[in-house]
C-alpha cells in the first residue's frame, strides 16, 4: 500500500471544536466531576505525586551537619544546600538551573508532549491530592454530582464540611513548609505553637496555605486553561514526530454501541462504543476523540479509560495512546515512531542540556568558597609612611563561604619592593564575611607617577582556596 | 511624594492612573455585553495571515467578580496610601516613616547590647572583640571618609594608630573630640617672626628639633625667633594638648614635612576642623568608637 504523502506543514494544528456557543465572552463555569481511572499512566500519575511531595515535604526536616539541609536565608542572604553556602553573588546558578529547566521543558515537550504539565506541575499534583480526598469523602464521580445537585442536608454539610477542614489542612501544612524553606522550619514549628511567630511568616503561611486551596480545590484546570502562560506556547514545540494523546480516528469511527464480541466492522461501526468514559475520566472535561485541544493537559487518562473498555470488548488496547501525527498518518510501527525520537530536534535540546548540566556541576565542584573585593580609600590617594615608603590603603571584603573558621594570608605582588600590612593571617568566621584594612607600601621613588596595576592574593591558610583580584597603586607626582 | 518638581506632574499620575482604572472597568464592561458575530463558527471574525482564526474560549464568568474586586481594591488602595500624585493617603504611610520605624526598633534591639558596653570602661571595652567588631563598623563607616579604613590618616587628618595626640589620647580626651569636633587654628605667624630670612631660620630650628635634616646654622639664628611659636608649641616645641598645639619634636608631619611645608605653613597659618559628631551618633555609640579608637594605639586592660 502505497504511503499517503505527508503534509508540508510541520506543526500540528490544534482542532478547534466548534461549540454552538451564544457568542458571548463569558459563560458560566461548568464544574467539572473527573471519575477516577485506574491504569498504568494513572499509576505514573501517583508516582509522581508521591515523588515530588517527598521531596517537597521531606526536605526541610532533613539535617545536614548543625542546619537545615536546605534552607534560603534571605535576611542573612546566605542559601545553604547540603554542603554548599551560596551568597547573593553565586545568582549565576539559579540563572543556570532555570535555563537547564526550561531546556528540559523543551526537550520533554518536544519528545511526548505535555508530560510536565500532565505528571509534575503542581497544579496538577495539588488537584490530585485534592481530589483524592473529594473522592474518599463525596464518593465517585456520580455521587458527588448527586450531592451537589441534592437539596441541603446534614449530611451534605457534613461532607462538605469535613471535605473543606481536610483541604484546609493540607493547604495549611503546604504553606508551612514553603515558609520553611526560608525560615528553619523547626524552630518555626516550636514559635507556631508557642503562639509567638513572627507576622511575615504567618502571612506568607497563610497566602500560600490560600494558594493551594484555591488553586487545587476550586481553580484547578481553569488554571491551566485561562491563567497558565505555559500552555498556550507549548503547541510551537510540538512537531510531527512529537508522542501526544491521540485517537486513532482510522479505527474508532464511525462511532456507535455493538455488543462484545460482535463484528463492528459488519455492522458499519468503528472500535469506539461511544462510552464517554474518556470524557468523564477528564480533569480538563475535553473529548480527545475531537483532536489535540488546548485544554489538554496530557495526562493520559483518557488512554487508561479507554484501555479498560478495549479490554472489556475484547479488542486492542490503543484506540487512544501516545502516538504522533505522522504514525498516525502512515500507520507506523512502534519501533518506526521510536527511531523517529531521534531527531535533530531532540538530539540538539539533549546535546545542549547535557552540556549546560555538565558545565553548571563542574563550576559548582570548582568553585572557589572563598570571595573577595578590593576597594581603594578614595578620599587619600597615597601618603608618606615613616621610613619614606609611599603607602596606599585598600579595603578587602573578604567572603567565607565554607562553613568552618578560615583564616587567610594577604599577599601583594606586580611592583618591585611592594609589600604588604599587616603581615598576619586574617580570621573570617564560617559563612562570614568581614572588612579587612590592609596598606601597600612602596619605596618612595621606585615607581614613576602615575597609576600602577597591582595584584593582591588571598589565600586560606588551609590551602583550600585562593583569589586573585586586581587593583591600582597609585603613585603621586 | 512631595518631590514633583512642579504641580503639573502631580495632576499628570493622578489622570494617568485614575484614566487606567477606568479603561479597565470600561474594558470589563465591554467585554460582559461582548458577543461574537452571530451565527458564526463562535470565532471572534478576526482572520489574520489568510486563515487564522481567534476562536471563542468563554471565560468563567465568576473570574469577572475577581476582576471587580482587584479594581475596588486599587480604588480602595489609592484612597488610603500615596499613589494619586502627591495625595498622601488617609493612612499617612510614607516610606521615611517606614525606615524612621526600621531604625528605632533595630535600636531598640541594640539597646541591650550598647547599655551593657555603656557600663564597661572604655580601657576594657577595647578587650572585647565583639564590641571591637562593631566599633569597626562604625569606624568604617563614619570615620574612615577622613582618617583612613586603617585609621592611619594622611596629609591633614592625624593618623590615630600612633601615640601622637593633638589634644590628648586618654579615653576622655578622645570622647571629648568625637562629641564635640575640634577646630584647630594656627594664625600667619610670619609678621611675629621677623623677615622672610628668619622665617627660614624658625623652618630649619623646628627640624632641628626633630633631629631631622636642616642648616644647623639658620637653625642657631632660629631659636632666637621661636618665641613667637613657644607661645603654643612650648618651649622646646613639644607642643600642648590643652590648645592641640602639635608636637615638632617627633616625626610626624601632619601637613607636610621638610623646610618649604614649614615655611608655607609659618606664612599662611592654618585650620584644621574635625566635624562634631554628637546628634549623629549616639552616646553609646561614641562610647565604641572611643574604644576602638583608643584601641588602636594602647593595649586594653586585661578583664
Amino acid at each position: 500500500m502505497p504511503e499517503a504523502p505527508l503534509p508540508v506543514r510541520k506543526v500540528i494544528p490544534i482542532a478547534v471544536v466548534e461549540e454552538p456557543g451564544d457568542g458571548a465572552l463569558y459563560a458560566a463555569h461548568k464544574k467539572i466531576y473527573p471519575r477516577s481511572v485506574r491504569g498504568i499512566f494513572a499509576r505514573w500519575r501517583w508516582a509522581m505525586v508521591f515523588l515530588t511531595q517527598l521531596v517537597f515535604y521531606g526536605l526541610p526536616w532533613v539535617e545536614w551537619g548543625q542546619r537545615q539541609s536546605v534552607l534560603f536565608d534571605i535576611g542573612a542572604r546566605r542559601f545553604y544546600i547540603f554542603g554548599l553556602v551560596l551568597y547573593p553573588q553565586d545568582l549565576i546558578y539559579l540563572t543556570g538551573l532555570l535555563v537547564v529547566s526550561a531546556l528540559a521543558l523543551f526537550l520533554f515537550t518536544a519528545v511526548a508532549g505535555r508530560l510536565w504539565c500532565g505528571y509534575t506541575c503542581p497544579q496538577t499534583v495539588y488537584t490530585e491530592i485534592f481530589m483524592w480526598v473529594e473522592h474518599k469523602i463525596e464518593g465517585n464521580r456520580i455521587a458527588r454530582m448527586r450531592l451537589d445537585q441534592g437539596a441541603f442536608s446534614a449530611e451534605k454539610l457534613f461532607k462538605k464540611w469535613f471535605k473543606h477542614v481536610v483541604w484546609i489542612g493540607i493547604a495549611m501544612w503546604t504553606g508551612f513548609t514553603f515558609v520553611g524553606y526560608f525560615s528553619p522550619i523547626r524552630e518555626l514549628g516550636i514559635d507556631f505553637l508557642q503562639m509567638r511567630v513572627g507576622s511575615w511568616e504567618v502571612f506568607w503561611v497563610f497566602f500560600y496555605g490560600f494558594a493551594t486551596y484555591g488553586n487545587a480545590g476550586f481553580m484547578r484546570e481553569q488554571v491551566c486553561k485561562y491563567m497558565c502562560p505555559y500552555a498556550r506556547f507549548q503547541g510551537a514545540m510540538f512537531d510531527r514526530d512529537t508522542l501526544i494523546v491521540s485517537y486513532d480516528t482510522l479505527r474508532g469511527e464511525p462511532r456507535g454501541l455493538h455488543a462484545k464480541g460482535s463484528d463492528a466492522r459488519a455492522q458499519g461501526l468503528g472500535d469506539c462504543i461511544d462510552c464517554s468514559l474518556c470524557v468523564q475520566v477528564c480533569p480538563t472535561g475535553i473529548d480527545i476523540r475531537d483532536g489535540l485541544q488546548y485544554e489538554c493537559i496530557g495526562c493520559g487518562l483518557c488512554i487508561d479509560a479507554c484501555n479498560t473498555v478495549m479490554d472489556r470488548m475484547d479488542t486492542p488496547r490503543g484506540l487512544i495512546r501516545y502516538a504522533t501525527q505522522n504514525s498516525m498518518a502512515g500507520r507506523w510501527s512502534p519501533r518506526q515512531v521510536l527511531r523517529r525520537v531521534l531527531r535533530p530536534r531532540v538530539l540538539l535540546y539533549t546535546a545542549v542540556l547535557t552540556a549546560l548540566c555538565i558545565g553548571l556541576l563542574a563550576s559548582l565542584v570548582v568553585r572557589t568558597p572563598l570571595k573577595v573585593d578590593v576597594v581603594r580609600d578614595r578620599t587619600s590617594l597615597a601618603r608618606i609612611a615613616e621610613g619614606g615608603q609611599l603607602e596606599n590603603v585598600y579595603r578587602l571584603q573578604i567572603m567565607n563561604a565554607t562553613e568552618q573558621l578560615q583564616r587567610y594570608r594577604i599577599e601583594a605582588s606586580g611592583l618591585p619592593g611592594l609589600s604588604i600590612f599587616p603581615l598576619e593571617p586574617v580570621e573570617v568566621e564560617a559563612a562570614q564575611s568581614r572588612w579587612v584594612a590592609v596598606r601597600l607600601q612602596l619605596p618612595y621613588g621606585s615607581a614613576s607617577a602615575g597609576s600602577h596595576a597591582v595584584q593582591i592574593d588571598v589565600s586560606s591558610t588551609s590551602g583550600s582556596a585562593r583569589v586573585s583580584e586586581k587593583a591600582a597603586f597609585l603613585v603621586p607626582r | 511624594m512631595s518631590d514633583f518638581i512642579n504641580g503639573f506632574w502631580s495632576y499628570y499620575v493622578l489622570v494617568l492612573t485614575l484614566a487606567s482604572i477606568l479603561g479597565c472597568i470600561l474594558l470589563l464592561w465591554l467585554t460582559a455585553r461582548g458577543q461574537t458575530p452571530a451565527g458564526t463558527d463562535n470565532t471572534t471574525g478576526h482572520v489574520w495571515d489568510e486563515d487564522l482564526r481567534e476562536a471563542n474560549n468563554p471565560m468563567p464568568r465568576w473570574w469577572v467578580g475577581l476582576f471587580v474586586l482587584t479594581i475596588i481594591f486599587s480604588l480602595g488602595y489609592l484612597v488610603a496610601y500615596p499613589g494619586l500624585g502627591s495625595f498622601k493617603g488617609a493612612l499617612g504611610w510614607s516610606t521615611q516613616q517606614e525606615y524612621a520605624k526600621d531604625i528605632a526598633s533595630a535600636n531598640r534591639e541594640l539597646e541591650p547590647v550598647y547599655a551593657a558596653y555603656a557600663a564597661m570602661p572604655a580601657e576594657k571595652l577595647a578587650g572585647d572583640p565583639k564590641a571591637m567588631a562593631i566599633g569597626e563598623r562604625l569606624f568604617l563607616n563614619n570615620c574612615a571618609q577622613c582618617h583612613g579604613s586603617d585609621a592611619r590618616g594622611s596629609k591633614g587628618f592625624p593618623n590615630l594608630t600612633d601615640q601622637d595626640w593633638l589634644y590628648g589620647g586618654s579615653p576622655e580626651k578622645i570622647s571629648e573630640t568625637i562629641h564635640k569636633g575640634r577646630i584647630g587654628v594656627m594664625p600667619p605667624m610670619a609678621a611675629a617672626v621677623g623677615t622672610p630670612d628668619d622665617v627660614k631660620n624658625v623652618a630649619n630650628y623646628v627640624l632641628s628639633l626633630s633631629g631631622s635634616p636642616h642648616d644647623s646654622l639658620r637653625a642657631g639664628l632660629g631659636k632666637g625667633k621661636f618665641g613667637a611659636c613657644a607661645a603654643c608649641h612650648g618651649v622646646g616645641g613639644v607642643g600642648n594638648p590643652a590648645l592641640g598645639a602639635p608636637n615638632l619634636s617627633d616625626k610626624v608631619w601632619l601637613h607636610g614635612y621638610g623646610q618649604e611645608a614649614i615655611i608655607s605653613i609659618i606664612n599662611t597659618g592654618k585650620t584644621n576642623q574635625m566635624p562634631p559628631q554628637q546628634g549623629r551618633l549616639t552616646d553609646a555609640q561614641i562610647h565604641v568608637l572611643v574604644s576602638y579608637v583608643w584601641g588602636l594605639s594602647s593595649k586594653p586592660a586585661r578583664p
